[in-house]
Parts: C-alpha cells; structure tokens; sequence
C-alpha cells in the first residue's frame, strides 16, 4: 500500500481516541454537572414525583452512570445518537437533514476568506511596511475584534432594510421556499441540476450576506498568517536567486514563493475549521439559516439532551474528518512531508 | 540575630529585583505604541464600567428605567445614541453595558491560566502515560469549536456571571496547557536545569524556580490574546440569552434586543453596542500584540 493510503489509516486510527475522548468529556459535561435532564425537559412545571420517574426510567437515567455511559458508546458506535425529546425523531436523521445547509454555508464562508485573507495576506506582505501593508493589518486585526453576530446584524440593517439589496434571512425566499425541490439539500448543487436559474440567483443572493459575515470573521486569521508565512519565504535564498536572474517580480512572487507560502496557510485550515464551526452557529441564528448549528442552540432552548449530545458528537466526528482531510492536502502541497 | 540578617538580605534582594523589573519594564514600555494604546483603551473601559455602575445615570439618564415619551428614537443632541423600545438612553446603556464581560473575561482567563499552565508544568515536566493523557485529552478539547463548547456548557450551568466564567474558562485550558507543556519541554533540556537536578534540587524547586519563569511570557501574552476572544465569547453568550438577566445593561443582551427592531431600521441600537465590543476586544488585542514584540524581538524585525 502506498505511503499516503497507509498514512491515512493511520490517521483514521488516531482518531479514535480522539473522538472517544471528546464524547466522554461530551457525556461527563451533560450528565455529571448540575440540572436533572428529566426535570429540565419537563419544565418547571408542576409534575408529581411518579411520573418524573416514569420517565427517569423510560430514558434509561435511573441506571448506574457507567452502565448509561456504555449504552451511550454503544449507541454511537452503531450510529444511533439517540431520539430528539422534542420532535420524536432519530437526531441522526435530523442532523442529516440540515447538515448541507451548514456546509454550504460554510464553503462560502472559508471562499470568502481565503480570497480575502490570502489575498490581502500576500499583498501585505510584498507591500512590507508601506501604507497599504499597515491598513491591511489594521484590517486583519479589526476583524478578529469585530463580534461576528454584529457583523451579520449590520449587514442585515444596511444591505437588507435599508438599500433592499439582498434578502434579510433564510435559504429561499417567497414562493420558492414553498416549491423549491431538494434532492442533496445543497440547494446551490439541487438547482444547477434542475437548471432552475431562477431559484439559483435566489439562492445565490440569500448566501451572499451570511457567507460574508463568517467569511470576513476569519479574514484576520488567514491574513495574519499569510502576511507572516509570505515574509518568511521572500527571505529564503531561492527568491534572492530568483530575483537575481531577473525574473519579474510576480513571477517571483506567484511562481516560487507562493507554494511553500502555502504550507503554514494549510496547516491553519483545520484549526479554521473549528473556527468556522463556531462562527456557523452565531451566523446561522442571525439569519435564520436551517443549519445544524441553529437546531444546536434550539435543542439548547429546549434542554433536549439527545439532539445537544448528538449534535456535539457529530461536529466533533466532522471536525476529525477535515482534520485527516488537512493533513493529506498537506502532503500533496508539500513534498518533503512523507509518510 | 543571624536568622533576621538573613531575612534582611532576602528583603533587600527582593527590592532590588523588583526595582530593576520595574525599571526595566518602564525602558521596555518606551516606544511601544501598540502596547501603550491597548493598554489606554483597557484602563479606560475598565474605570467607565466601574464609574458607570456605581453611578448609573452620569449622564443625566438612568440605564434600567424607563419613561414616557417616544420610543426607539434616533440619535438626538440629547439621546446621542438614540433610546430603545422603552425609551432609555442607548448612551447610558452602554457605559455600564461591560460589566459582565470586563468580569467573565478576567476570571475566565485567570481560572484557565492557573489550571492550564499547572497541569501543562506538571504534564511536561513528569512525561510518561500522564502525559500522554492529559495532551489527548487537551487536544480532544482543543480541536472542538470553542464557541460551540462555550455555549453548551453555559446552557448546562445555567445562565448568569458564575456558569459563564466556568465555561469560557474551562474552553482556554487547552491553550495554556499546549503552551506551558511546550515550553516545559524544551526547558527541561537546558543546561542549568540538568546541574539543579544534578545537585540534587527537588523536583517542585525545579518546576517553581527554573520552569515556571521561562513560561510566564509566553503565558502572558496568550492571555491578552484570549481575554480579546473572551470579551466575545461573552458578547455572543449574551447575545444568545445567557448572560445577565434583563434588565442589566449589557452590550451582547442589547444587540440581541435592537434585532428586534432591526426592520423598523433602529440601526443605532445594534451599532454602538457593537462598537463597544469591538473596541474593548481590539484594545486585549493590542496589548497581546505589544508583549509578543516585547517577547520576540524577532517578530518586529523589519526586511531589508
């Protein structure tokens, strides 16, 4: 087997642990601190003993703790993440449901950053202390300050009510909210292939303002560190070479100092996942976007244990999954990475 | 007699080096506009909070009460940032509005700090299967969206000062950890730690008087660069409803507010909360910027 095929084996293996570790501090946080899930979800209520016990016993809370510990390993280990108190259906199903929604939200968001960040990043730094590289850093550092649920709400208030350019919230809007058939749930992929243009330039305009909002929140990060790893290579003796055989200097900059500029930039991408992850669940609230993020804080709101597990335990197995999917890009950019 | 010269050569010892960190902190503070001008928005933000809670209606308008009048009106030579649906003062608001997230992000960041940085000493210092446990388990915690953890241990706790301080700081752990631990690490090595343990110094000396220095930098600028990521972890808790209850001015719970609003265009209840934070969290920033010049020269270090 190749070096790759086994590295990648290897990295799957690992991340067991991993994962196991984050549903056990996932278990332990909801189980062991203060708050009876039983009576949480019934609410405060005035319900007699009897029946908070039925229902200790039909959830399976009356057990031993490690004996509900392993019945919950089991339960993920076979896929099965347990049933919503609040709608009655299976969490994966409903993950499923409304994970496109979050990924599409998501692409946009980190193409929005990676062309403004890496962008910005490099033109900073072949500018290295001139006016445009400071107003560039200002930039970078303004948007790791700036509350990303303000940002949202900012560019609902100007773009959305007061120029009316582009839609206040949601996927769809009007009519099509209604007829718009999905079939992957990546309503962007559903209508190209439908070729249904006129939901597509809907669907485009109701992504513009949430994908800017993540994608300007993690501008700062992929520019900061653009800016540093560009600088760092345009010191390197190669790119003295370069320019001492007259080579244009974007020809320089574009053909011999971007790829291993690339290399740090990589490396962020997992971390920036998190990031995003994150970033997802202010910006899905702020705009009533359907995402997995938006049905967290909802199951939050309504204490529903199950779907607040579920949902946890899935963004950690996804956020393994881009991990290893990183750590291969890596390689490919990078040669001298073997494995 | 011969104990109490020695302790007066301890005291004297004492002086002498905290006079000469002084100095020298002042030598290194010359010049250094980032650090200066972070540290002038903090001590600003932190005396206006503690002015504007003690003396609520400074500016002639009472933050919680309402009146009669009319309603969400924009900013006026009175109301210089407009009032709310209950017709309180915006501006008045936000002067007290960063209690809760002055508080939760100094305590956040204290409370990771001491238990980050101790276990990260211990972990590195002692290596073996505790080590090896505790990193995986960090990394476990570090590789989740902090945001999302954040969220959901404060539903847990409930809302309020106490739970958000538990849950913003239990996510920056991890940082201090990897940053102690790495630290740890590479000045286990060094020379003069091997000839302390050679002369048979013992091991918590070691860790207290040897290792413990060499990370405080470190340390210290991490946690500027986190109390900026607290202020809006705070600000997004609050914003989401778990923070102070109703009707404490506070800058997340406001903005959270003014969407309500935000179709009748009432722009000014969102922008200047904002705009608080933003400034607030710029100013940890700056000063995280600053020590990291002060800390590694090599960083500021202009291309020729």
């Amino acid at each position: 087997m190749g070096g790759v095929g086994r590295y990648i084996i290897q990295r799957l293996l690992l991340t067991i642990p991993m994962v196991f570790l984050l549903l056990t501090v996932v278990f332990l946080v909801l189980r062991v601190l203060p708050g009876d899930p039983v009576s949480a979800m019934l609410g405060g209520r005035n319900i007699s003993v009897e029946v908070i016990e039925s229902y200790r016993v039909r959830m399976g809370f009356d057990r031993p703790l490690l004996v509900q510990y392993g019945s919950y390993l089991g339960g993920v280990a076979r896929g099965d993440f347990g049933t919503s108190f609040r709608t009655g259906k299976p969490v994966l199903q409903e993950l499923f449901l409304r994970f496109p929604a979050t990924i599409e939200l998501a692409i946009w968001g980190l193409f929005v950053s990676i062309v403004l960040g890496i962008v910005t990043g490099i033109h900073a730094a072949t500018h290295a202390d001139h006016l445009v590289d400071h107003s560039i850093r200002v930039f970078h550092i303004a948007s790791f300050a700036m509350p990303l649920f303000w940002l949202g709400l900012m560019f609902q208030v100007f773009f959305a009510v007061k120029l009316g350019w582009l839609p206040v919230a949601g996927r769809l809007g009007g009519r099509l909210a209604f007829t718009f058939h999905s079939i992957t749930g990546f309503y962007v992929i559903d209508a190209i292939i439908q070729g249904d243009w006129t939901a597509l330039a809907d669907i485009a305009k109701h992504l513009v303002l949430p994908g800017c909002t993540l994608g300007i929140a993690l501008t700062g990060l992929q520019g900061r560190i653009s800016r540093a790893s560009m600088l760092e290579v345009l010191d390197a003796d190669y790119i003295t070479t370069a320019r001492a055989k007259g080579l244009k200097e974007r020809v320089v900059v574009l053909g011999h100092a971007l790829r291993n500029a690339l290399i740090p930039i990589v490396t962020v991408f997992g971390l920036q996942f998190a990031v995003l992850m994150g970033g997802a669940v202010l910006t899905e609230t702020v705009f009533s976007w359907p995402g997995i993020a938006s049905y967290l804080v909802r199951a939050i709101e309504a204490r529903d244990y199950p779907s607040i597990k579920g949902t946890v335990v899935f963004i950690a197995l996804f956020i393994s999954v881009i991990n290893l999917i990183v750590d291969v890009l890596y390689s490919i950019i990078d040669p001298r990475v073997r494995y | 007699m011969g104990q109490h010269s020695v302790r007066g050569a301890m005291i004297t010892r004492a002086l002498h080096w905290a006079t000469r960190k002084i100095t020298r902190g002042r030598r290194e503070l010359r010049g250094q506009t980032i650090l200066k001008i972070g540290l002038a928005i903090v001590i600003a933000f932190v005396l206006m909070t503690v002015i504007a809670t003690r003396f609520p209606a400074l500016n002639g308008y009472h933050p919680t009460l309402y009146r009669e009048g009319t309603r969400l009106e924009g900013p006026t030579a009175t109301h210089w940032m407009g009032t709310d649906q209950l017709q309180r003062d915006v501006f008045s608001r936000i002067l007290g509005g960063g209690k809760a997230s002055l508080i939760v992000a100094f305590s956040a960041v204290a409370l990771s700090m001491v238990i980050g940085s101790v276990l990260g000493w211990i972990s590195g210092f002692t290596g073996g299967l505790l080590d090896r446990v505790l990193s995986l388990t960090m990394d476990a915690i570090y590789s989740f969206p902090s945001m999302i953890l954040a969220i959901v241990l404060v539903a847990m706790f409930g809302a309020g000062l106490a739970p958000m301080i538990w849950a913003v700081g239990f996510v920056y752990i991890p940082t201090y950890f990897r940053v102690t631990r790495a630290e740890v690490l590479q000045v286990r090595e060094t020379m003069y730690v091997e000839a302390a343990r050679a002369i048979g110094v013992s091991n918590t000396r070691i860790v207290l008087r040897h290792i413990a220095p060499n990370t405080i930098n470190a340390i210290m600028a991490v946690s500027s660069f986190n109390l900026a990521d607290a202020i809006l972890t705070v600000a997004a808790l609050s914003f989401l409803g778990f923070g102070l209850p109703p009707p404490a001015p506070d800058w997340g719970f406001d903005i959270q507010n003014g969407q309500k609003y935000l179709q009748s265009g009432a722009w000014w209840l969102i922008t200047f909360p904002g705009l608080m934070i933003i400034t607030l969290s710029l100013g940890f920033g700056l000063i995280g910027e600053g020590i990291s010049d002060l800390v590694n020269p090599k960083r500021k270090r202009k291309r020729v």
